[in-house]
């Protein structure tokens, strides 16, 4: 394809996830001339029950299923825990949002302030009021399947758009025991197709939805690259900008400089620019953009760039029951409870509490694993399969400046540039909040009658995958990154949508918080072109 | 409980290969490089891998072993390698190939390659390389099924687009 740059571009946006591709979406719609530089590919859809095969069957590692890996995507892992940078991520047309689950809750009205209130983290220079009609056009966008009987969700004007997926057998037993307990428990919003929409399927039950859906139904940021290339904007992959340029007073971006698979570089002009790759390649771009003007990285003034990395935690307890549970059927999710998210003090964070359709093995994944065959096989897996059952959780983590993305000097990529070094650990305020999550996870199974035989709590506890926080809003140019509008501080005509510009980042998957940003940002954008 | 034509696209279907409920299966291999003694092979092995409650075994795995390989060459070169590979061994143990071993004969062989405790690794060595090719290529095949399912107590088996009621529903 052609990967020479486009002329007379209003708005050059990085990074083809769901930011960017909703936000070149908006723009186009309103008659703009938009064109996205993707650093990954763009896969075709026919290939995706192969992707499921290689997810499947053992022999293929995890990274292969979206070819993440190589010298493209080195990283480097200096903290005191270690980040799985790739695990985490995809890079292509479609972004992250291709290995999600898929789970789009709103963020509370308290995470918007969880400074004023509890004295924990940084304010939103927005409230949730702010966010709430974008956060009801990203629920469109996204097709989300929810119902309104969450009564610890935050207030909401209309109905989602499809009706929730109805809840598992599982579910049903877990309610019972949560009942007695005293634990409220509801629907979760997925952004798949409980019905189909727009010319995409229904969910079909492949069960693989992390890391890839066959069918479609789930939600990726695709569906809005298609869209935004029927308004005619133009998606450029394997075009990773290499770093960002601007004009000679330093108050605006004049350039993004990317490569392209023959080895050349291009320089993409622009009259707005709108980063939308993650919360780790973002900070990465702008460090690397470093210049006389900005000598700590390009919109850096306030050194919070890179700074304030967090994520979610996940908490666990299993075990298993003298009944069938039913599990792997399918791949989502059908209740949670938010009833331990909002915080009572500066003791603990927000715990989101999940009940899992997926606990334990699979049949098939039983079958591929074996060192056994034939009948001793099917004994195994009809012994193994059917009675496992478990709460997950995500928990909330606390911003510190010294969890942060920084440049590797030591390691550099296929184009020669430092790698992101993803530094993180963990403190007591998770340790605690991971703890609270246990205790409560293994009530409700003591209360169901199972036999608990693993745990996932502090010492054991793994990132969610979220990348959040590393080019911050705030109000305080000396403190955060950008704007409420999203709008660095430093460059009257760059701006981020992504989570990298959360500063507290709760325990609500963030993706939806993600699209409502974005939808914002383009107004913002529109608004100055 | 018996594989049918359902299970059969079912389980293509797993793999990417481009069928649909009304597509028209082909019968016969085209012998190039999966011919009719590579699927004698897989029948054998099939006979040997899969639990003895499941019938319909011969005409399940010929036919999806045909149409998996169809239009992809190279995956069809692995499993026509992992074959010779599995036949070289038998021919040095017990003096034929595979598929014309008795019943007992191919089980003591698959185990005397070590292939039940191999990895899968489709670049490894022999053992390796009939452990992705041929057993674990079979095992995948089953239990995308709605039948292989079914055996293992599910309706619904990762892999298999089987809706979104099952998962509602309790114990029959």
């Amino acid at each position: 394809m052609n990967r020479e740059p486009s002329d007379s571009v209003d708005v050059c946006v990085v990074g083809a996830g769901p930011a960017g591709s909703l936000l070149a979406d908006r723009l186009a719609r309103e008659g703009y001339d938009v064109v996205v530089l993707e650093a990954g590919p763009r896969f075709d859809d026919v290939d995706r029950e192969r992707r499921m095969e290689r997810d499947i069957r053992p022999a293929h590692g995890p990274d292969s299923v979206w070819e993440m890996g190589g010298q493209r995507d080195a990283y480097s892992a200096s903290g005191e825990r270690h980040y799985p940078l790739n695990a985490a991520r995809v890079k292509g047309v479609g972004g992250s949002t291709l290995h999600w689950q898929g789970m789009v809750m709103r963020l509370h009205e308290q995470d918007f302030r969880l400074e004023n209130e509890m004295g924990v983290g940084a304010d939103w220079p927005i409230s949730y009021d702010d966010l709430r009609p974008y956060y009801a056009a990203a629920e469109d966008a996204l097709g989300v399947a929810g119902a309104s009987d969450n009564p610890f969700a935050p207030p909401r004007e209309q109905p989602h758009p499809l009706p929730a997926f109805p809840p598992s057998h599982s579910d049903s037993l877990f309610a019972e025991a949560c009942e007695e307990l005293g634990i409220a428990t509801h629907s979760v919003p997925n952004a798949r197709l409980s019905e189909s929409r727009g010319g995409r399927s229904a969910c079909v039950g492949y069960g693989t939805c992390q890391p890839v859906c066959p069918s479609g139904a789930k939600y990726d940021a695709t569906v809005h690259v298609e869209r935004a290339e029927s308004q005619g904007v133009r998606v450029v992959d394997r075009a990773p900008v290499q770093r960002l340029e601007h004009d000679d007073a330093g108050e605006r971006v004049t350039a993004a400089v990317y490569a392209t698979p023959d080895g050349t570089e291009h320089r993409q002009t622009a009259n707005e620019f709108v980063l939308a790759a993650g919360g780790v390649e973002i900070p990465r771009l702008l460090l690397l953009s470093e210049s006389p003007q900005y000598p700590d990285g390009l919109a850096n003034a306030s050194g919070a760039v890179g700074r304030y990395f967090t994520d979610h935690l996940f908490a666990g307890v299993g075990g298993t029951l003298d009944e069938p549970t039913r599990q792997n059927h399918v791949g989502f999710n059908t209740t949670e409870s938010h009833q331990f998210y909002d915080r009572t003090d500066d003791s603990r964070g927000a715990i989101k509490l999940e009940f899992l359709n997926y606990a334990g093995p699979s049949p098939v994944k039983m079958a591929l694993t074996g060192d056994d065959w034939g009948d001793a096989m099917l004994e195994r897996i009809r012994e193994d399969y059917g009675t496992h059952a478990a709460v997950g959780a995500l928990v909330e983590q606390r911003p510190r400046a010294e969890n942060r993305v920084r440049l590797d000097p030591e390691r550099t990529d296929d184009h020669g540039n430092p790698v992101p070094d993803v530094v993180w650990s963990l403190d007591d305020y998770e340790r605690r909040t991971i703890e609270r999550a246990n205790e409560i996870q293994r009530d409700i199974l003591y209360e169901l009658g199972a036999d608990v035989e693993w745990t996932v709590g502090p010492e054991t506890t793994g990132p969610a995958f979220h990348h959040m926080g590393t080019t911050r809003m705030g109000e305080n140019p000396n403190e955060s990154v950008v704007n409420a509008k999203l709008r660095t501080h430093d460059l009257g005509n760059l701006t981020i949508a992504s989570s990298s510009v959360f500063p507290t980042g709760g325990a609500m998957n963030p993706t939806l918080t993600i699209a409502a940003l974005a939808l914002k940002a383009a107004g913002h954008v529109a608004a100055r072109l | 409980m018996e594989l049918t034509r359902r299970d059969v696209i079912a389980a293509l279907a797993a793999t990417g290969a481009a069928v649909g409920a009304g597509a028209t299966l082909i019968e016969e291999p085209d012998g190039d490089p999966v011919g009719g003694h590579e699927v004698e092979t897989l029948v054998a092995v099939a006979g040997v891998v899969y639990p003895s409650a499941v019938e319909g075994v011969e005409s399940f795995v010929r036919q999806y072993s045909v149409n998996r390989v169809r239009d992809r060459p190279e995956y069809a070169a692995g499993v026509a390698d992992a074959v010779a590979a599995l036949d070289d061994y038998s021919r040095e143990w017990n003096g034929d190939d595979f598929a014309a071993l008795d019943p007992d004969s191919r089980e003591s062989t698959l185990d005397g390659m070590s292939v039940d405790v191999a990895d899968p690794v489709p670049d490894g060595t022999d053992r390796e390389r009939a452990r992705y090719y041929l057993v674990n290529e079979l095992l995948y095949a089953l239990f995308t099924t709605p039948t292989g399912g079914e055996l293992a107590g599910i309706e619904n088996p990762q892999g298999h687009p089987g809706g979104t009621t099952s998962y509602q529903r309790g114990p029959r």
